[in-house]
């Protein structure tokens, strides 16, 4: 004998005016908020759209960024060696990160006595929310002098390298420096990731380390490193999106000069950030819109790398 | 019943004090020979002599290795890399500290924290002059971009918690996506609509950009610390018969309001050093001022900027004092919140 | 409580020259384990029964020189591997943990690694140079019960195997270093019966040619798997040995009151 399935009931909320009042003065303020953030990235992108279709592709590629003041003489907007520069800056930064906050993260959790380690991580944390303006102050100040050095023997001992080759003798406000300051800046974010991932190495799996005879870094390499391989690459793309975005301290440290150069050991060099900030002052409407096309084209730069830190770091959670 | 006597507790594993006195002082013999290279050499500075120390060292540990077997000496060699890797990472920040200690504390008279430079030269005496209109300034900004950022940011991540309604998906993309703005850009849009519509570089104008950075994060971090609180908690304030209005504001809230607390003030220490999103829409200024809708505004990082421009030495004297009232802002910030975020735990 | 030293009397197999005098534990101030001497008779199997909390896991790890990993810990007393304190000056730890190999509770192959990786595992680890590593792979899977049911697949997953394949991976794993010892804390206890009947199994094929040495909750299987059994008790203070003995005899006629409570089952 069949029986005939349920009937499903409707299940109706009925708010009472106080909770319609609270709801509708919370989603008010949930809405303004992507309101307003949206109307943002909305006219980022209006703007950036607009100066595309003028200019189209050569808007990224072209290599000569200059405003006419005449009206004769038409505008040229070509964000390419800025782009190339943020992205020299940006990698060379990163390159010395990686391997510093590895270690970094790997001395705190597995070699520091506990009394050291807790006051390295409290120290780490704090070093994390140091303002960028301060790294570019210390690294005009202070560091500029090792930096030209280190440059100088690169320059002289490895100058047969192409992209170590100059012609001046001036290393001190290079793209070279530049990224090794923005790298300090760097480096206690990536440094502070690494660390949490390498905390959470199950203790067992380290334990049969040893247990099979094996020293610190037979564990470290067999067990520490495989498990907190994401993790890290999670933090170093979280690294790479603040170093893409970073004004001041690559403002203060670079002589800049806005044309292609891959010679990271030359005084000169730019990035789309030093663009804008030097430009706005006395920029016409026009320039002003290629300049936020440059802020948006930055902007998207940012969030790609974002977007994949994150993608990364919740895949390695989930597994 | 025979009496045990029960020994003392020992740790044989751990290295004897005649063998860390050993390698202390191996290590400072190393550091000694390291500086006379230096001395005799053509490396230079603090990074030479610390050049010459790593390669002592690695010198040492060949030697050393010679009779350890193969997996030891790996470790030993491994364990050398890490800590000069190690050392290189904590570096610069060590130095920050101690610079703008050293430096900032230098210049710091009574002078700096209570008068402008309206009538002073960077190039004056230390004791003349001040940073007062930077610090009134910074704090405008910051407690006006407070004021909106707060509530919304707040309102958002009970949004997304508790109501959890149709446009949940679209506010978090959004928020997500925002929160990766570069400074500077989020001040060139203030530029070229509020700054541009005002005529000129306004108090409010740094606010609304320092805002646009601080909703993001405001917004994300409440509502972590939201989804903190278990759902048992809403379920009891339901089952007494309560509304969601009375439950939210009466249950919910209270329970996290530390960590709500903690939210506002990082959100505060994030943008109180932001120098980019300034200089494009609050300008500078060597007056103090307090009127947030018309006229430039000075502010801590643009009051260091600034100087740092200028670079001469008196400049750059003040520049690392300011350097280090804008730290000990932030870090106060920081503490504070540390404090505050320890409450929490129920 | 009397002071125990047990001397299991196995005049045909000789000794296995792993020994422990008066041995003591504590975690910072809570002393843990009590004068605890005890020797392990060559090819046997030893099992460590009593109720939890009375130190025989920590009295597992100090064998193998794994209980100096935890910051507050001490110990006093004496562990001898052929005469020789492995607590003494100049004793290279990771060199007796070769020999005193250990297989934990819960199954853990490395999960970044195949089967065959993970069997090898150890020997990398010690740098030991890999003679002929098919054979050795085989050999190590067969004496842990393993090699029929995954010798088509070793390059597979450690983690793709069941909980009991898993453990009784670990197992080949730690004898691919050829230790003397082989000290198991609650091996089974994670395991469904089928499969901790099988590591039994392979646990009395393995005391053919080394030593082992069980931590077991569980009585029956102590009856089953061991050739001796050693009683540890704790009255809310450091655990202590009550008795040590063959296991017919600890089971039918044990010499303490408290044992033979335990063994029926009265108390733990």
């Amino acid at each position: 004998m069949t029986i005939a399935p349920p009937i499903k009931r409707e299940m109706h909320v009925v708010h009472s005016r106080g909770d319609k009042v609270f709801r509708g003065i919370v989603t008010a303020g949930a809405l303004t908020s992507l309101v307003i953030l949206g109307l943002i990235g909305a006219f980022l992108f209006g703007r950036g759209a607009q100066v595309f279709s003028q200019y189209g592709l050569k808007f990224i590629t072209g290599t000569n960024w200059s405003a006419s003041t005449e009206p004769g003489i038409a505008n040229e907007f070509g964000m390419g060696p800025m782009l190339v520069g943020t992205v020299i800056v940006s990698v060379i930064a990163l390159a010395f990160t990686v391997p510093m906050s590895i270690a970094g993260a790997l001395y705190i959790e597995f070699y520091a006595q506990p009394r050291i380690k807790k006051l390295l991580t409290a120290l780490l944390d704090l070093a994390a929310a140091i303002p960028s303006l301060i790294f570019g102050l210390w690294g005009i100040q202070v560091f500029t002098n090792i930096g030209q050095r280190w440059a100088s023997f690169l320059g002289n001992r490895l100058g047969f390298i192409p992209i170590f080759n100059t012609i001046s003798d001036n290393y001190g406000r290079s793209p070279f420096v530049a990224g090794c300051v923005l790298a300090s800046l760097v480096v206690p974010i990536t440094t502070s990731v690494a660390r949490e991932v390498y905390s959470r190495t199950p203790r067992e799996l380290i334990d049969t380390c040893y247990a099979l005879g094996g020293t610190k870094w037979g564990a470290i390499k067999t067990v520490v490193l495989p498990f907190g391989k994401s993790g890290v690459v999670g933090g170093a793309m979280l690294g790479l999106g603040r170093a893409l975005g970073e004004t001041v301290a690559v403002y203060l440290v670079l002589n800049l000069n806005f044309r292609y150069t891959f010679k990271i050991l030359e005084s000169e060099g730019g990035n789309v950030a030093s663009l804008i900030a030097t430009r706005f002052g006395e920029a016409s409407t026009e320039e002003l819109t290629a300049l936020i096309a440059a802020g948006f084209v930055l902007f998207l730069m940012t969030l790609g790398v974002n977007m994949i830190a994150s993608a990364i770091v919740t895949r390695s959670t989930r597994s | 019943m025979t009496e045990i006597s029960i020994p003392q507790p020992t740790r044989p594993w751990q290295r004897k004090r005649r063998e860390q006195v050993r390698s202390g002082a191996s290590f400072a013999a190393v550091a000694f020979v390291a500086f006379i290279v230096v001395l005799f050499t053509g490396f230079a500075g603090f990074d030479g002599w610390a050049i010459a120390l790593f390669l002592i060292s690695a010198i040492v540990l060949f030697i050393k290795g010679r009779k350890l077997s193969q997996k030891e000496r790996k470790n030993a060699v491994i364990q050398l890399l890490i800590a000069s890797g190690a050392t290189l990472a904590f570096l610069p920040w060590l130095s920050i500290f101690a610079s703008v200690a050293m430096k900032g504390l230098a210049g710091l008279r009574i002078n700096f924290i209570t008068s402008d430079m309206r009538t002073t030269v960077p190039d004056d005496e230390m004791n003349m002059g001040g940073a007062l209109h930077a610090i009134v300034g910074s704090f405008m900004m910051v407690i006006l971009a407070s004021i909106i950022t707060l509530p919304l940011g707040i309102l958002s991540g009970v949004y997304l918690t508790e109501i959890k309604g149709r446009f949940t998906f679209l506010v978090r993309f959004v928020i997500q996506s925002m929160s990766g703005v570069p400074s500077i850009v989020a001040g060139l849009f203030v530029f070229t609509t509020y700054v541009s519509a005002t005529h000129g570089p306004t108090a409010f104008g740094g606010a609304l950009a320092l805002g646009i950075l601080m909703l993001p994060t405001v917004a994300r971090t409440s509502e972590e610390v939201l989804k903190l609180v278990p759902d048992e908690l809403r379920s009891a304030g339901y089952a007494l018969g309560a509304r969601q209005w009375r439950t939210t504001l009466m249950v919910v809230l209270p329970t996290v309001r530390s960590g709500l607390t903690t939210v506002a003030v990082l959100g505060v220490a994030r943008v109180i050093g932001e120098t980019a999103p300034l200089l494009l829409t609050a300008g500078s200024s060597t007056a103090l001022r307090f009127n947030p809708v018309s006229g430039p505004i000075a502010s801590l990082p643009i009051y260091v900027f600034g100087l740092l421009q200028i670079g001469t030495e008196y400049a750059v004297n003040r520049a690392w004092t300011g350097a280090l009232v804008l730290m000990i802002f932030v870090f106060g910030l920081f503490i504070t919140a540390r404090k505050i975020g320890g409450k929490d735990k129920r | 409580m009397s002071n125990t030293s047990a001397v299991l009397d196995t005049p045909e197999q000789g000794f296995a020259g792993l020994e422990t005098r008066g041995v003591h534990a504590w975690f910072g101030n809570h002393h843990a384990l009590s004068d605890v001497s005890l020797q392990f008779p060559a090819r046997t199997v030893t099992g460590l029964i009593g109720p939890s909390g009375c130190g025989k896991s920590t009295f597992l790890r100090l064998l193998n020189r794994m209980h100096e990993f935890i910051p507050s810990a001490a110990m006093a007393g004496e562990v001898l591997l052929h005469g020789q304190d492995i607590y003494g000056e100049d004793i290279d730890a990771a060199a007796i943990r070769l020999k005193v190999g250990m297989v934990f509770q819960k199954p853990n192959p490395f999960p970044a690694m195949t089967i065959r990786e993970n069997v090898v595992s150890g020997l990398k680890l010690a740098h030991i140079k890999i003679e002929n590593e098919d054979d050795l792979v085989e050999n190590c899977l067969s004496r842990a019960g393993l090699w029929k049911e995954v010798k088509d697949r070793l390059g597979a997953s450690g983690g793709s195997l069941s909980g009991g394949q898993q453990q009784r991976l670990c197992i080949a794993r730690s004898l691919a270093v050829e230790p003397e010892v082989l000290l198991m804390d609650e091996p089974c206890s994670a395991l469904d019966p089928g499969s901790t009947l099988r590591i039994e199994e392979t646990i009395k094929e393995l005391a053919e040619k080394i030593t082992v040495v069980i931590v077991t909750h569980n009585m029956q299987q102590a009856s089953r798997v061991s050739d001796y059994c050693a009683f540890f008790l704790s009255d809310g203070g450091p655990g202590v040995l009550v008795e040590a003995d063959q296991t017919r005899k600890m089971f039918t006629n044990p010499n303490d009151s408290r044992t033979a409570d335990y063994v029926q089952g009265k108390f733990g």
